[in-house]
Parts: structure tokens; C-alpha cells; sequence
């Protein structure tokens, strides 16, 4: 009988497979003496030829040629020379194979980290290296994403970036993770490539390898012991539905009408795609800052701000400011360490220390929005008082910018929409920060993954105030965070009166489906019953049934 | 002993495929060679953890050394390569 478990489901969507884990990095045997040092030589230099020959294959394959640089360069770091000189040297001090793969790459590690910059970023491959190549001289199967041969569904404690830089989005059908939350990395990497995910499945421990499973990521529902022929039943249907999704097209609106642009959340001109989306709702400047001693020249970023621009002509371009700060550090902007960033100087705030920042940022956007035929839209982050929003604007306003917005990501802001408003001309509502203050729960914490659910009917009351405000002053209020991925919650956030949603590029035709399918009177019913219900859970439910 | 010192051309600095080409490189050579940047000790050339831990940027001067027969050409072919922007050139396997 198949058996039913449950987590979070934080990108919809069904799929069925086979299961098989993401092996955890091995653990170091306790240390024992060494009897005969040639072969523990042996042993450890035979798993690190290993590890190069498999990372070269892998290397091969892939088809980013950024990434398949890396591993390149990460292969040699395998079949370094010297690397084995230092392993040569810990068997040589009593070390066994094991231990004295661990001691050589700690050794080496050091050096990458001092090196600084994209430099110390290595010393995750290394890691990586040494995981692998411990691994093997255990005996213990290689740790990292499997290789089955076949399409699966990807078992993982968690997911980090490291881990799913090359995940072969042809062949991992879905993702189940025991930790993370909804916006863990593997909820956004979910969404991003459109694959149906579960996170905070304490239960997926116990999913042996191999065994046939289903996954509704929309529910959270994971059926453990499907057999084989319903697999195939319900990775037919999801294709299906993928296949009449692909060929919706044109812009967002409900059944009867009403429009809902379906915007872009980008970091460069590089994550536009094919070009044909209604705008981008949330550029993220963010990518141009890091990695830099000093901030980005004037002109560098004019450039930059104008590629996307350009590629949207007559269409909005909302360009967020730089929003770093002690969460998100940059060498620059010399903020001291705090003792808790989420709520420290971050966002808006850095400009109380270096104003002078905005300003070559809010130049650069109006110059870059002279140049070009968008409408360039700017918007500033982590705003929580009416008078954070009206300095603001003053200055934005100053260079000539016409659309000026803030973000609402503080409880204190969404509870002031309307009088935010009179200061500016449209709200974005980040509704991944608005979860984590309104709920005193932090975004990376796994075990609080049920508070930043997006459906907490008190996180849809804030959004809620957003959208009335909105209405009472004809200003645009939108969503970029998130929530605004899910179909069904789409239809929710409409209703409550937000009037465009902005996601990763493969998330827009779910969500275009799911409100082509709704009058805006359906919307509003949905709105209703989500802010009645007493928790997420619920809520969902009920709007799923109605 | 001989030496060669050249500014890094390449835009990311001798990292990922600059790296491994230079890496590469040196290991066909029929001479050891060992390179070195600012005043940390040198590494050998052939020892891509060892090059990237010179944590050499664009526009870093690194210096080659070489001994013995052969050494000289040896320096010129790395140097050259140096002295190149390796990321603006496509992958021959692309």
C-alpha cells in the first residue's frame, strides 16, 4: 500500500518517478594507526585520480560553457601534484588514507581562502573534492547529485547552490528536500525551472532509494510505493498540462478580462529569455556590487541598466536599488558587523552612512532611462517610514525619474500603504521579507518553514491593506516576491487587489493559466476564503475547492 | 636562474579556464617551472591549487622561473599565453 507523507509544497505541480538521495558528505572514520603507509598512499591517491577522471567526464557534459569551466578547472585541482605531495606527507605523520585526504585539502583550502575574492569561492570545490575522494577511499557512494541513468526525483537533505549548479533539468522530475522552507534555495531553483518541489518532509529520510514515488508540489503530498504504472499515469498527465501551459501566450488577465501584467524577476539582461514578457517587475542591481572593492563606476552601470531597457522598448522596467547591507555584506560600503543584520542597516538604510551610493545609482537609472525607450521605474528597499518613501522620491524625482515606488517588506510599511502612497506612485510587495518580519521568523531557519508560508492569512491581511490602498489612489501596488509563483495564490493576490505579479520567466505561463481560468469575481471569493481561514493549510484548501 | 615576469591580461584573472589553460600548458612543457606573485612563495606552474591561491587579478604581475635546458622557450610560451586575454578567445571544443 502506498504511504503518504507530507511537507511544504513550495513549487506546484505533479510528477512521478523513481526516488534516489543525494548521498551526505561522508564522516570521517576514527583515526587508527597506520600499518602499511604505501598502501594508504595508494588508496588516497587512487580515490583523488578518481575523483578528476569523474569530474572530467562530468565537465564534458555539460553544456554551459561557464560551467564546464569550472569543473574543468575543478578536475585539476583533483589530479593536482601537489595535492598529493601534502597526502604523502600526512600518511607519512600516521595519517590514514581517509584523514590524510581531509588534512591536505585543509591545507590547501587556506591558501584559497587568503587568496580572497572569486578565488576563496574555489574553496567549495575543494570541499567538494575532498568529500568525493573520502568517499571513495571508504567505500561509501560519491556524494553530491546522483547520476541514475534515468529520469528521478531528487531525494536531498537540502539543497545548496553548490549542489544544483549542473542538476540536469531533463532528468530531475521533481525535488524533496527534508529541510528548507519556502524560500530556501531549492524552492527558488524549484520555480525557477518549473519543477515540483516539497521542502520540510521530515519524512522523506526514510524514501529508500529507487522506490516509485509521486509528488504534488502545490499540496506538499508525497505518496511513497506508487508502483510503476501509476507513476507513468501521472508523469503523463504532467506533461500534458506542462505542454498546454507552453502554449498559452499573450499577456495576464482574468477569464473576463481584467489585466494583470506578468512581469520579470531579473538580476541581468542576461535573465530576459526570449524577450516577449509584459516587463520586469523586480531588476535586481545587486549583481553589479558584488565581487568589488569599490562600488560600480556611473558609467558601468548606465551601461548595464541600459541593456534591459533596451531590450523592453515602450514596456516597464522596475530597477530596485541596491539592496545590500550587513545581510547581504559588500566591502565598500564599511558597515560594521552587527549582531543581527535582518534587522540592521540593510536595504534603504546603507544610504543613511553612504548616500552618496544612491545618488551615482539614481544618476545612472535616469541617464540610462533618457536613452532608452522603457519606462524606466525605480524603487528603493527595506522602506518602513512615510518619511524614508518621500526622501526617496524627493531624490529620484530631483533627476527627473517619473515613476517612483517603494517596496513593502516591513510590517510598519504595509500597515502606512496609504499614506505611503501620497509620496509615491506604486508599492512592490517583497513578500518573502514581509513573511519573515511579520512572523519573527528568519528565511534561512528550516524548522520555522511553516510560519513564512505565504498563505498565513495574517501575511494576506498586510497584502490585503496594500491592494485597498492601492485602489482608494488608482497607484499601481504589485508582487514581486515569491508568492507570486503560485497559480493558485496568484489568483488569491489578485483578489486581494494587487494588480501585477512578478516571477522567475518559467513560473509566468502556471500562473497566466491558472488566472486565465478565474473571473476577477472568483478572485475575490478566493481572497475572501484565504483571509477567513485560520492557517495555511486550510487556507490552501479552501481555495483549491472552491 | 631564469625568469619572466608579465602582467595578467585575461578579464577574470588567472581563474577558471585562463587557469586551465595555463595549468595545462606548463605541464607540457619539458621543464619544471614555478611562478610566483607579490611576495608569497612560488608555486609550481603545473599545480592548479597552488596558481589559483596567487589569487592573481587582472592586471597582476606574476613572475615565471625555469631552470636547464629549455627553460627559456618554456618561460617565452607561458608568458605569452599570459600575456593574452583568454577569456575574450572562444573554446576550441565549443
Amino acid at each position: 500500500m502506498p504511504e503518504i507523507v507530507r511537507g511544504l509544497g513550495v513549487s506546484p505541480g505533479r510528477a512521478a518517478g523513481r526516488a534516489h538521495r543525494m548521498a551526505r558528505p561522508p564522516v570521517l572514520p576514527p583515526a587508527a594507526p597506520v600499518t602499511d603507509a604505501a598502501r594508504e598512499i595508494g588508496l588516497a591517491t587512487g580515490a583523488l585520480d578518481a575523483v578528476a577522471e569523474y569530474l572530467e567526464g562530468y565537465a564534458a557534459k555539460a553544456s554551459n560553457l561557464d560551467a564546464r569551466a569550472i569543473l574543468e578547472a575543478q578536475s585539476l585541482m583533483a589530479a593536482d601534484p601537489s595535492l598529493r605531495e601534502s597526502v604523502e606527507e600526512g600518511v607519512g605523520s600516521g595519517l590514514g588514507a581517509a584523514h590524510a585526504v581531509d588534512a591536505a585539502c585543509a591545507h590547501h583550502r587556506e591558501a584559497l581562502i587568503a587568496a580572497g575574492g572569486y578565488f576563496a569561492e574555489r574553496a567549495g570545490d575543494l570541499d567538494d573534492i575532498r568529500n568525493r575522494a573520502v568517499a571513495a577511499v571508504l567505500g561509501l557512494p560519491m556524494p553530491g547529485v546522483p547520476d541514475p541513468g534515468h529520469p528521478y526525483i531528487l531525494i536531498a537533505d537540502d539543497l545548496a547552490p553548490a549542489d544544483t549548479a549542473n542538476l540536469d533539468t531533463g532528468t530531475v522530475l521533481a525535488l524533496v528536500t527534508e529541510k528548507g522552507g519556502p524560500t530556501s534555495h531549492t524552492a527558488i531553483l524549484a520555480r525557477t525551472f518549473g519543477l515540483p518541489a516539497v521542502v520540510a518532509c521530515r519524512a522523506a529520510a526514510d524514501i529508500g532509494d529507487g522506490t516509485w514515488i509521486s509528488v504534488d508540489g502545490a499540496s506538499g503530498e508525497v505518496e511513497v510505493g506508487v508502483g510503476e504504472e501509476v507513476a507513468a499515469g501521472i508523469q503523463c498527465e504532467a506533461v500534458a498540462a506542462r505542454d498546454r501551459r507552453a502554449t498559452g501566450h499573450g499577456p495576464g488577465r482574468t477569464a473576463d478580462g481584467h489585466p494583470v501584467p506578468l512581469l520579470l524577476n531579473i538580476g541581468s539582461a542576461h535573465d530576459l529569455g526570449h524577450g516577449d514578457a509584459e516587463g520586469v517587475g523586480l531588476f535586481r542591481t545587486e549583481f553589479l556590487f558584488l565581487d568589488r572593492r569599490a562600488a560600480p563606476s556611473y558609467e558601468e552601470q548606465v551601461a548595464a541598466y541600459t541593456a534591459v531597457l533596451q531590450a523592453m522598448p515602450g514596456r516597464r522596467v522596475v530597477i530596485r536599488t541596491l539592496d545590500a547591507g550587513s545581510d547581504k555584506p559588500l566591502p565598500f560600503l564599511r558597515l560594521p558587523d552587527e549582531s543581527n543584520p535582518a534587522l540592521g542597516v540593510r536595504g534603504l538604510r546603507t544610504s543613511r552612512i553612504q548616500p552618496e551610493i544612491l545618488d551615482v545609482q539614481l544618476d545612472a537609472i535616469a541617464e540610462a532611462g533618457r536613452a532608452s525607450g522603457a519606462e524606466a521605474w525605480v524603487m528603493a528597499p527595506m522602506v518602513s517610514t512615510v518619511g524614508e518613501a518621500a526622501g526617496f522620491a524627493e531624490r529620484a524625482r530631483a533627476r527627473g525619474l517619473r515613476h517612483v515606488g517603494v517596496m513593502v517588506e516591513v510590517p510598519a510599511a504595509a500597515l502606512h500603504a496609504r499614506r505611503l502612497l501620497e509620496e509615491v506612485d506604486f508599492l512592490s510587495i517583497g513578500t518573502n521579507d514581509l513573511g519573515q518580519y511579520a512572523f519573527a521568523a528568519d528565511r534561512q531557519h528550516g524548522d520555522l518553514a511553516d510560519l513564512l508560508d505565504p498563505w498565513q492569512p495574517a501575511l494576506l491581511r498586510l497584502i490585503a491593506m496594500c491592494g485597498e490602498a492601492g485602489r482608494e489612489a488608482s497607484k499601481p501596488v504589485g508582487v514581486c516576491g515569491e508568492a507570486a509563483a503560485d497559480p493558485l495564490l496568484a489568483t488569491v493576490l489578485v483578489g486581494l487587489g494587487v494588480g501585477s505579479l512578478s516571477m522567475a520567466a518559467p513560473s509566468v505561463p502556471g500562473v497566466r493559466e491558472a488566472l486565465g481560468r478565474h473571473s476577477m469575481a472568483a478572485c475575490e471569493e478566493h481572497a475572501r476564503l484565504a483571509l477567513a481561514a485560520g492557517d495555511p493549510v486550510r487556507a490552501r484548501a479552501a481555495v483549491s475547492e472552491a | 636562474m631564469p625568469e619572466k615576469t608579465v602582467t595578467i591580461a585575461s578579464r577574470s584573472g588567472l581563474h577558471a579556464r585562463p587557469a586551465k589553460i595555463f595549468v595545462q600548458a606548463a605541464a607540457r612543457q619539458g621543464v619544471a617551472v614555478r611562478v610566483r606573485a607579490g611576495d608569497k612563495p612560488s608555486v609550481p606552474a603545473t599545480s592548479m591549487l597552488g596558481v589559483l591561491a596567487l589569487g592573481a587579478r587582472q592586471g597582476t604581475e606574476v613572475t615565471l622561473q625555469a631552470d636547464g635546458p629549455g627553460a627559456e622557450e618554456a618561460l617565452s610560451a607561458l608568458a605569452e599565453l599570459l600575456s593574452r586575454d583568454l577569456d575574450a578567445e572562444e573554446p576550441a571544443d565549443a
